[in-house]
């Protein structure tokens, strides 16, 4: 005999007994078999359908009244099995389309990885973390053949799938602009183009892009309307915002980009981000730049890499650990 | 968060008072509100963000959609009352520089 079968039996002698004695444990087995039923999909109704059966023949010949309303009661359950049908089948399609995004997720990290280059005076620390599944921040390393490291941090509007498919489009623009050695100007303004002709209207996305060259120890920079980041300057021991004017990717074709430049000396550390760690919200309240800063100074003397962990951790605990936004952080120090 | 969307149909403009947070929820019921009114050649469309106090980056999109329909219809749309914190938002994206956002009439509690 199955367990179905089983509870179905059972089900009767539980009601005897419990009809008979009024006792507490046949109501817990009562509940430990509907728990049986529904994961054996029986309906509300075979219940009821059930029940009936065996007040047949555990006590024939009672009032008809009691089983007439029985039946009735059986029509009346049945709209619910109808839902509970529609739940179930909603429920497989949810866990297919949850493996789906899985896949895609896994797909995404595969094509956007990106490995921190070694630059013997820059220690450089990256952590992205998806709000969902999958990531709407982009950011990217690459040592070019001249040996300059060229840095990107984007952020696409929107989350999810949409932002994560555009991003795909990013990467391989980007990749194809870099080979060619072009400056942070170029690189954006070539990359607006692409993706002006790609997306469609009220689509956009920002970034930052610098590049860095070992041999100058200067960082060249342009900003496409993206979050300012910082900069430590050791001397005078105060950060600063970096501010780089540019309008977003993607909304006006011919737009031009300014290039600024940074000379970065021993102990001065870049800071880059996305709007996901400055929209952190404690309490419903927005934090401010100042307290991003405060928190970035705490971890500050930390290797890069660890730093960039301890901060995240820090929003983390901060946010309750549901992270409402992509979280994107970049540091990069000057050792010597 | 919601958003509340309130029209206001004047003889020379159209008001629209935004009240609650632009974000991913609630950026395609603005979308859907203020695209048909950028539909109309010649009008004016005058958006009060008094009482926004939250946008994201879907928000801005939303705005960028409707100046784009606004020009190619023949309306003209601008902004008014930002908070700081919006306002920074369209600062940062260089969005104040496409988008008519009047700066000097703003919320007081900026």
């Amino acid at each position: 005999m199955d367990t179905l079968e089983f509870d179905r039996t059972n089900y009767k002698e539980l009601l005897k007994k419990y009809i008979e004695t009024k006792d507490e444990q046949s109501l817990y087995g009562a509940e430990q078999i509907s728990k049986s039923f529904i994961k054996n999909n029986i309906l509300p109704e075979e219940i009821v359908n059930l029940h009936i059966q065996a007040m047949i023949e555990l006590y024939p010949g009672k009032s008809k009244e009691i089983y007439s309303s029985m039946n009735f009661l059986l029509e009346t359950m049945i709209s619910y099995g109808l839902a509970h049908q529609e739940y179930q089948s909603l429920r497989e399609k949810q866990l297919e389309l949850q493996s789906e995004i899985s896949v895609a997720a896994s797909m995404q990290n595969t094509l956007l990885a990106t490995s921190v280059p070694k630059v013997d005076d820059l220690d450089i620390g990256v952590i992205s973390v998806p709000a969902h599944q999958m990531n709407g921040d982009y950011h990217h390393l690459v040592t070019g053949k001249d040996g300059t490291i060229g840095i990107a941090v984007a952020d696409v509007i929107g989350k999810g799938i949409p932002a994560a498919l555009c991003m795909s489009m990013i990467k391989y623009s980007l990749e194809s602009f870099s080979e060619q050695s072009a400056n942070p100007k170029l690189i954006l303004e070539n990359l607006n183009r692409v993706v002006e002709r790609n997306v469609e209207t009220g689509m956009f996305i920002t970034m930052f892009y610098a590049q860095y060259n070992p041999s100058t120890s200067i960082l060249h920079y342009a900003s496409a309307g993206h979050e300012p980041g910082y900069y430590f300057n050791a001397e005078k021991n105060n950060f600063e915002e970096i501010n780089a004017k540019g309008l977003v990717l993607g909304v006006s074709s011919d737009t031009k980009y300014e290039q600024y430049e940074l000379t970065l000396n021993k102990g001065d550390m870049v800071v880059l981000l996305t709007d996901g760690v400055t929209e952190c919200r404690n309490n419903g309240k927005f934090i401010e730049s100042e307290e991003v800063i405060e928190v970035i100074k705490n971890y500050a003397h930390l290797p890069a890499q660890e730093a960039v962990n301890q901060v995240y951790k820090y929003f983390e605990r901060l946010q309750e650990f549901q992270l409402k936004d992509d979280f994107t952080l970049i540091m990069m120090k000057k050792n010597v | 968060m919601n958003l509340e969307i309130n029209v206001t149909e004047h003889p020379d403009i159209i008001l629209v008072q935004l009240s609650g947070e632009i974000d991913a929820y609630t950026a395609p019921q603005l979308k859907d509100k203020l695209i048909p009114l950028t539909n109309r050649k010649g009008v004016r469309i005058e958006v009060d963000l008094e009482n926004v106090n939250y946008m994201d980056s879907t928000g801005l999109g939303v705005f960028i959609s409707a100046l784009k329909s606004s020009k190619e219809n023949g309306s003209k749309i601008t902004l008014f009352n930002l908070k700081d914190r919006v306002q920074r938002l369209f600062k940062i994206t260089g969005l104040h520089q496409l988008i008519d956002i009047n700066l000097d009439e703003r919320g007081v509690n900026n």
